[in-house]
């Protein structure tokens, strides 16, 4: 599919993800969960102290996002993509949990794309930088865990034809690899 | 003739220009995405560069950020020395006006109050501030508003005074390639060189306030193209998903250096280069 956007929805099962390749454009339906540095520090910990999870990870896909507040009459405020590699120590044992697909901004350390293909999930990016334009794929919005943390918080989502591209895939395939060997 | 100039007419415009980098595109910065955009054939690299320009456009029209990072202020001030400042202390003024324009805007808060010891809510500010004395009566104020991503890619190496302009582009060109997607390009590549390695770092963030004028200098001039050209020639192209754009403009800064030095300091600058200049 690749060459047109392909519209696939959350959640995920292991089926789902293997039709997906690295530089395959989606426009991604359904919830998403958002979590970054913080919230990654948190849910971890949560895990290795066998805690209930604000959230059940599995077959489920974070969005690595900390928007700007909601002004009056709007959803939520500019909503685009962090860069992804903060969150890397944190990304196997979230894996384990079942989670089957991460949205951010930028590579992952070669450890962490080693995981994908062994858990089964995948690696996707979204424009950086287009935060207001992503906020317009934002059906619905709240928040569902750690209030205390602002725009760090877990926000439950909804989205409706969020532009996404496969970076990582189950096979070991990734898109910025590729991009590279366009080189002249 | 001592201007006398009110502090709190500095917060106001403060506020001001942290409205309009938050919200708009300076026109040139824009010019530039769609040059980029007509540029691209097709793929993943049009389609992202499609999707900047709307965002430009929702962002001008709905007062959204253009980016969920609405970054750290840095603000320059450039201070005339025959103006007479009165009321409150120039920097609370300052930083008074960047958190009133956070709060009223609904811009993203993301300064910690202690590098190590990140306890608490982000705030608004303080921002970091830069001030030089320059001649006569004016006040100038630059506001640039940088996010995390960008900033995180920033780079210094002192090189030997007889290193070759070559090794000055290998490091270039492996900083942009090292960066990847992650500082989000296509790039405003801002360069300091000479100086000291502290003159160098700031040079490459002033650097990028030239805008569209040209470097006053050829020997400059045609470096920075020749640097414009081989960045391209990465292919890391809009946001590391490949293409002909790794970099929207180079902006190089020099500064004398001691005999013994030569330091050269990247500020690799995201595509929507938010700043703002105003003189008062």
């Amino acid at each position: 599919m690749k060459g047109e956007w392909a519209s696939i929805t959350t959640p995920f099962n292991e089926k789902s993800v293997k039709i997906l390749e690295a530089g395959d454009r989606i426009l991604l339906s359904g919830i998403v969960y958002t979590a970054r540095d913080r919230a990654h520090e948190r849910l971890c910990r949560m895990i290795r102290n066998k805690e209930e999870l604000p959230f059940d990870p599995a077959g489920q896909v974070l969005y690595y996002t900390g928007p700007s507040p909601a002004p009056p009459g709007k959803i939520i405020g500019s909503a685009g993509p962090t860069t992804s590699s903060r969150m890397d120590p944190f990304t196997e044992d979230l894996l384990k949990a079942g989670l089957r697909g991460m949205i951010g901004k930028g590579k992952r350390a070669r450890p962490v794309r080693e995981l994908f293909p062994y858990y089964q999930a995948v690696y996707f990016s979204t424009v950086g930088g287009a935060g207001a334009y992503l906020s317009k794929k934002i059906v619905s919005a709240e928040i569902i865990a750690f209030h205390d943390l602002g725009a760090e918080a877990v926000y439950r989502l909804e989205f409706r034809d969020f532009p996404l591209l496969v970076i990582n895939d189950t096979y070991g395939g990734d898109l910025y690899e590729d991009a590279l060997h366009q080189r002249k | 003739m001592k201007r006398t100039i009110n502090t709190g007419l500095i917060k106001e415009k403060i506020a001001g220009l942290i409205y309009e980098a938050s919200f708009i595109l300076p026109a040139y910065v824009e010019d530039k995405l769609r040059q980029m955009h007509q540029g691209e054939n097709a793929g993943m690299a049009k389609d992202t560069l499609g999707i900047l320009l709307e965002n430009a456009e929702i962002a001008k029209k709905e007062e959204l950020p253009l980016c969920q990072d609405c970054g750290i202020a840095i603000i320059f001030l450039e201070i005339g020395q025959d103006v007479d400042l009165e009321g409150s202390y120039i920097n609370d003024a300052v930083n008074e006006g960047v958190e009133e324009a956070y709060s009223k805007y609904y811009l993203r808060k993301s300064v910690a109050a202690d590098p190590l010891q990140r306890t608490g809510q982000a705030a608004g500010g303080p921002a970091v501030i830069h001030t030089e004395i320059v001649p006569g009566d004016r006040v100038k104020l630059t506001v640039y508003l940088k996010g995390g991503g960008s900033e995180n890619m920033s780079a210094v190496r002192m090189f030997n005074p007889t290193d070759s302009v070559e090794m000055i582009i290998r490091f270039i060109e492996e900083t942009v390639l090292k960066a990847g997607p992650n500082p989000c390009p296509p790039l405003f590549l801002g360069i300091g060189i000479g100086g000291t390695a502290d003159t160098a770092v700031l040079n490459a963030k002033k650097a990028l306030f030239r805008g569209t004028e040209p470097h006053p200098v050829k020997f400059y001039r045609e470096l920075e193209k020749t640097i414009e050209e081989r960045v391209n020639r990465l292919s890391v192209g809009p946001l590391g998903f490949g293409g002909r754009y790794t970099t929207a403009g180079v902006y190089i800064k020099e500064a004398p250096a001691h005999i013994a030095t030569l330091p050269v300091a990247l500020n690799l600058g995201c595509h929507s280069m938010r700043y703002r200049t105003a003189v008062l």
